[in-house]
This record gives structure tokens, C-alpha cells and sequence, in this order.
């Protein structure tokens, strides 16, 4: 029964990745990320981590999933360009991919590591619930915990800044002219985005 | 199951997501990539807090979900700075800091 759990998230986990690689479309990439998502949360719950899963449903497959939805809808799903600008992209990139894995296979296997082989240490009941996370998280890990919370604060704010509009006059009309659409950027920003914008 | 198919599997997907990183160009998609890589990360966390049979690996796990939040938080308000400046949403063509 375990067995046949883990081999069906598996190829929910594998098909989603998969998807969000190859789909074209970044809507679909994001659909294919939530089936990823849940995915994975079945297997946290196979491996006893019932508060982990939860919170992956909860704060992934909900409000991060969301967020990224909204944006393809503002930004608006268009697919990419098919032009090639690195030479041979299509084929190196699924070659350094497989490379990676088969190193990374190399040295999972290579460890010496005997509890590989087992199912894991045996747990009582309550391993990985929310009980016990708790009490680590405001026990033995409280610097990490409230640094974390300090990063989320900033993460919040840096959004804001980044993507707020900037409604104020140009100040200095000798900013450049090509920097995107007048009135909407400060000077000194007008001139970052008119180097930023590449050859077209 | 063995905690070697779960490691393997995580391995697996970390390098699906690498691949996508060097293969696809739209920002939001190499966002969604570094997403899978992050959570191939949190699998093996969780595999190894099994295999130990302690629970810390689960708080690490649970630390690594709140910096792959912040970092869609801060990619995705890239994405829109960039999408309202009406610049291309490729980044081969963002490549001025290249050198």
C-alpha cells in the first residue's frame, strides 16, 4: 500500500516538474506546479510529516499558487519567442540536467550511508505534528524562527517598493526620452531603465 | 519504501528544475523552476529528518518554505516592475548586466 502511494505521488511529483518545464504556456506551467505541489505533500505525509504537508497545501498549493496565477493573468500568459540565442540551448540544457542527476546519483549511492536502505528510524504517533514542530520552532530554533519572520517583513515591503506605481512628473526633462513611458519613473530610475533595455 | 527512493526521487527533480532554469527564457517560468528545486530540496530534508527520526528536519524544511515565499514574493514584484516599464519579459534580452 505504501509502495503503491509512493510511486503514484512520484509520478504526480515527476509529471508536474515535467510539466512546468515543458509546457509552453506559463499558465499551464503554474497548474502543472500545483499538481507538483500536492504531490509532494503526499509524500511528506508518507514520510511522517503530517505538519509539513499541511503547510505545503496551505501556504504552496494556496496562497502561493495564487499569487502566481494573478501575475500571469496581469502580465498575460504569452507564450516565448522561438528564436534560439545560445546556440544549441535545446540540446545542452537536458544534457547538464541528466548530468547533474546522474552526479547526484553517484554520490547518494556512493555514501556510505547504511540507514539508506531502511525505512527510517521507527517513530512514535506524534512524529511531525504540529505539536512537536511548535515546540522546536519556539524552543530550540527561536533566532531562526523570528529571523525568518524579520525576512518575511522585509520580503513584504521590498514588493511594495518594487512593484508600486510611480505616478510623480519627470523632474528633469534631459533624463532619457527612450526610458519607458513619460511621467511614469523618476530621473534617476528613467536612466536604469533605459540601459536596461537590451537590443531589440 | 526506503529513504533512498525518496532521496533519489528528490535528486530527480531537483535536476528536472535545473534543466528547466538553463532551457526556458520567461522569467515566470524560472521562477516556477527555481520552485521545483527549492521543494526537491525540502524532500530530501524531510527523508533525512525520517531517516534520523528527528523532527528538526521538518523546522528546516518548514524555514526553507518561508524563503522560497519571500523569494516569489520579490521575483514576482520583479516581474511586474518589469512588465509595467514595458520591457521585453525575456530574459535574453534583460542582459545588460551581463558585462
Amino acid at each position: 500500500m505504501e509502495a503503491v502511494l509512493f510511486f503514484l505521488a512520484a509520478l504526480g511529483a515527476l509529471g508536474g516538474a515535467v510539466g512546468v518545464v515543458a509546457l509552453r504556456s506559463p499558465f499551464y506551467g503554474v497548474l502543472a506546479l500545483i499538481v507538483h505541489l500536492f504531490s509532494l505533500a503526499v509524500l511528506f505525509l508518507l514520510l511522517a510529516a503530517a505538519f509539513v504537508a499541511a503547510a505545503q497545501v496551505v501556504v504552496y498549493a494556496g496562497a502561493v499558487m495564487v499569487l502566481y496565477v494573478f501575475v500571469v493573468a496581469y502580465v498575460g500568459g504569452n507564450e516565448e519567442p522561438e528564436l534560439d540565442p545560445i546556440p544549441g540551448q535545446r540540446f545542452l540544457a537536458p544534457l547538464m540536467g541528466a548530468a547533474l542527476f546522474v552526479e547526484l546519483s553517484i554520490a547518494i549511492l556512493g555514501s556510505s550511508l547504511l540507514a539508506f536502505e531502511t525505512h527510517g528510524a521507527d517513530v512514535n504517533p506524534g512524529f511531525g505534528d504540529p505539536a512537536g514542530i511548535g515546540k522546536l520552532l519556539l524552543e530550540r530554533f527561536l533566532l531562526p524562527f523570528e529571523a525568518s519572520s524579520i525576512l518575511l517583513l522585509l520580503a513584504a515591503v521590498g514588493a511594495i517598493v518594487l512593484a508600486s506605481r510611480r505616478d510623480e512628473p519627470v523632474e528633469n526633462p534631459t533624463a532619457p526620452a527612450s526610458a519607458g513611458t513619460p511621467g511614469e519613473s523618476r530621473p534617476a530610475e528613467a536612466g536604469a531603465v533605459g540601459s536596461l533595455r537590451g537590443p531589440s | 519504501m526506503n529513504i533512498e527512493w525518496y532521496v533519489v526521487l528528490s535528486s530527480l527533480l531537483f535536476a528536472v528544475g535545473a534543466m528547466g532554469i538553463l532551457l526556458r527564457r520567461s522569467p515566470i517560468v524560472i521562477l516556477l523552476c527555481l520552485e521545483l528545486m527549492l521543494n526537491a530540496g525540502n524532500l530530501a530534508l524531510v527523508a533525512f529528518s525520517k531517516m534520523v527520526g528527528n523532527q528538526q528536519g521538518q523546522v528546516f524544511a518548514i524555514v526553507v518554505m518561508v524563503v522560497a515565499a519571500c523569494e516569489v514574493v520579490v521575483g514576482l514584484g520583479l516581474i511586474v516592475a518589469i512588465f509595467r516599464r514595458k520591457l521585453p519579459l525575456d530574459v535574453d534580452s534583460l542582459r545588460e548586466l551581463r558585462g
